[in-house]
């Protein structure tokens, strides 16, 4: 045999915290490898905000102004950011089923770390994927008539931190329950286009009759909308399109919204690590 | 000898009302190439599912390098190496990366997994191709890689689910290099499934199970001697003398096909002195035939390796796949 090399004999250490998060950290820089190398998904990822702001923003506000004064476009741009870091974020959550009926699934599952680990680290790319996505829209915001300012810049950024890993969470608690890759996305669009639209992405959420009134408010992504678009039009003379959130007349501060949001996640992260510790 | 590799007890596992493993025992020695035989449904992938921690157990207990599969799941799992059937790896990675990702996952110390990583991807001969992505690979590269993979935290244990299934002879060749060359360069025990009765005569023992049982157990040598006699074939100066004379001489009932006198006899190479010292006709020509693995597969299963995946295919959803688009 050409080229030997004395045999390298390697001691695997107990497992420990520490492995764990090796686990962790190698799990998520995995899928932010290949949302880096998937460049027709991230061209999609970009062309479907534009759509939502240039077009359909353009086209409905020249014809219909349904938001008065204000320009469409900048009372779109916080909820197509959320709409965009929710896809991005469903849809990164999916590798897990992906990697199911690809086998790579199986690698990670004889390994002699917690499932719990792997479960975080598909949660943190998937949300590191939703924040890129969601930066690529903020960046738009000067194209629309948004101005910013560095502490609108960076309280915006924290809130999409916050919704892009609730939203992943969410997705991997679906995906770890789903088996089949068709199965998933049919889910997805069971879930994902009642949050999208009851969220008040897309229009503001008031002067609307109960029942709609009160599936809104069960919708945690219209916590997050909400809060980024009174960041927004806090700089704009009319503020009426961002009503904030009630309950029975009670203003939610910014605050537990976000609270709600995270923990929304958090509890989602729990309940899939628990589906997905379980042995067969 | 140490503690077995490999200790299974009274193993069950019952998925509702299929009872998939029937109560085997098992045990594989430190050092050996164990071979796993059975036709498809027998229930040697939930076995191995069971010794690698993927399933638990109904009843029973086994036991990985020392370690119990149930109560030291992380222990066992820190000294097995694993290649499935089917491809378990990242096509989108490069093929470092792949193991990479392995290192990390099993915690191995950094300053060992480059020069593990060299060692293991030179043995395998992956070495130059290392940073090309996984997607570009053929089978048998893949294969190849995922052999060097599951070696790469220097498991006690690597168990091969079929390694070669699907691969072309010549790679099949190599790949079984590799796993022979292993077995003198590395104190690792080999626990392998096949579906390749020429394949399972490279181990050491093999184990045939049917119907969640194991129907036998032993050295390839041993097994075909249990199932039957090996066939002597010659070529005499007079062939209707020597059959008489067999009779006559060893009581031995020989006939004649295909220009050869032919009979079954056990030890035929042991025979064979006794038979030119003794049978009193010129011999010019003599052939001995071992049983194959096939005949001891087919005497203890009831039908050959062949068969079974016919019929694993028939009551496949496959089958009636392809029989409504036939109706179609």
């Amino acid at each position: 045999m050409e080229g030997t090399l004395a045999t390298v004999a390697v001691t695997v250490p107990p497992r420990s915290w520490r492995s764990d998060l090796r686990a962790i950290r190698i799990v998520w820089q995995r899928d932010v490898i290949r949302y880096w190398r998937d460049k027709p998904r991230m061209l999609a990822s970009v062309l479907q905000p534009v759509l939502y702001l240039f077009v359909f923003g353009t086209g409905m506000g020249a014809g219909m102004r349904p938001t008065g004064e204000l320009d469409l476009r900048v009372f779109l741009y916080p909820g197509v950011m959320a709409m965009s870091t929710l896809f991005t974020c469903f849809f990164s959550a999916g590798s897990i089923v992906w990697d199911r009926e690809f086998g790579f699934m199986r690698e990670m599952l004889v390994a002699p770390v917690r499932r719990y680990s792997i479960v975080v680290g598909k949660s943190l790319g998937g949300a590191t994927a939703g924040m890129v996505q969601g930066v690529i829209v903020l960046a738009m915001g000067p194209l629309v008539g948004v101005h910013f300012t560095p502490l609108l810049v960076v309280i915006l950024l924290g809130e999409l931190a916050v919704l892009s890993f609730a939203i992943t969470s969410i997705g991997v608690l679906v995906a770890v329950k789903i088996k089949s890759f068709q199965a998933f996305m049919a889910l997805v669009q069971i879930i994902i286009m009642p949050m999208f639209f009851l969220s008040g992405a897309l229009f503001p959420l008031r002067g609307l009759p109960t029942w709609l009134h009160a599936a809104t408010l069960l919708d945690p992504l219209t916590y997050a909308v909400d809060p980024m678009r009174r960041e927004v039009l806090s700089h704009v003379v009319d503020r009426s399109m961002a009503p904030g959130v009630t309950w029975s007349g009670w203003h939610v501060p910014t605050a537990l919204e976000l609270l709600i949001v995270a923990g929304t996640g958090v509890v989602a992260l729990f309940f899939a690590a628990i589906e997905f510790g379980k042995t067969e | 000898m140490t503690t077995p590799a490999v200790l299974v007890r009274g193993l069950h596992k019952k998925y509702g009302e299929l009872e998939a493993v029937r109560g085997i025992d098992l045990d594989v020695q430190s050092g050996e190439i164990f071979g796993f035989l059975g036709p498809n449904g027998a229930g040697k992938s939930t076995t191995i599912k069971i010794l690698c921690t993927l399933a638990a157990p109904t009843a029973g207990q086994a036991k990985v390098a020392g370690f119990d599969v149930v109560e030291q799941r992380d222990e066992v799992r820190r000294h097995i190496g694993l290649v499935f059937q089917e491809t378990t790896l990242d096509d989108y990675l490069t093929a470092e990366q792949n193991l990479r990702f392995h290192a990390e996952l099993y915690g191995i110390p950094s300053a060992t997994v480059a020069p593990r990583l060299q060692q293991v991807m030179e043995m395998v001969g992956l070495w130059e191709r290392r940073a090309s992505r996984v997607q570009t690979f053929s089978g048998g590269m893949k294969r190849r890689l995922e052999i060097a993979r599951g070696l790469m935290h220097s498991p006690r244990v690597l168990f091969l689910d079929e390694p070669t299934v699907g691969l072309d002879p010549q790679t099949r060749a190599s790949i079984w290099n590799y796993i022979r060359e292993l077995k003198q360069r590395e104190t690792i025990t080999i626990f392998l499934t096949t579906h390749y009765m020429d394949e399972a005569e490279y181990c050491d023992r093999i184990a045939i199970m049917d119907h969640g049982k194991i129907v036998a157990l032993g050295t390839p040598e041993a097994l075909k001697a249990t199932v039957g006699k090996d066939r002597v074939a010659i070529a005499t100066a007079d062939d209707e003398a020597a059959i008489t004379a067999l009779k006559d001489t060893f009581g031995i009932e020989a006939a004649k096909h295909e220009g050869m006198v032919m009979f079954p006899v056990e030890k035929g190479e042991q025979f064979l002195p006794k038979l030119f010292a003794e049978l009193g006709i010129a011999i010019r020509s003599v052939s001995v035939a071992r049983p194959t693995l096939d005949d001891v597969f087919l005497a203890y299963t009831g039908k050959t390796i062949r068969d079974s995946e016919a019929s694993a295919f028939e009551q496949s959803g496959m089958a009636k796949f392809a029989r409504a688009a036939r109706q179609r």
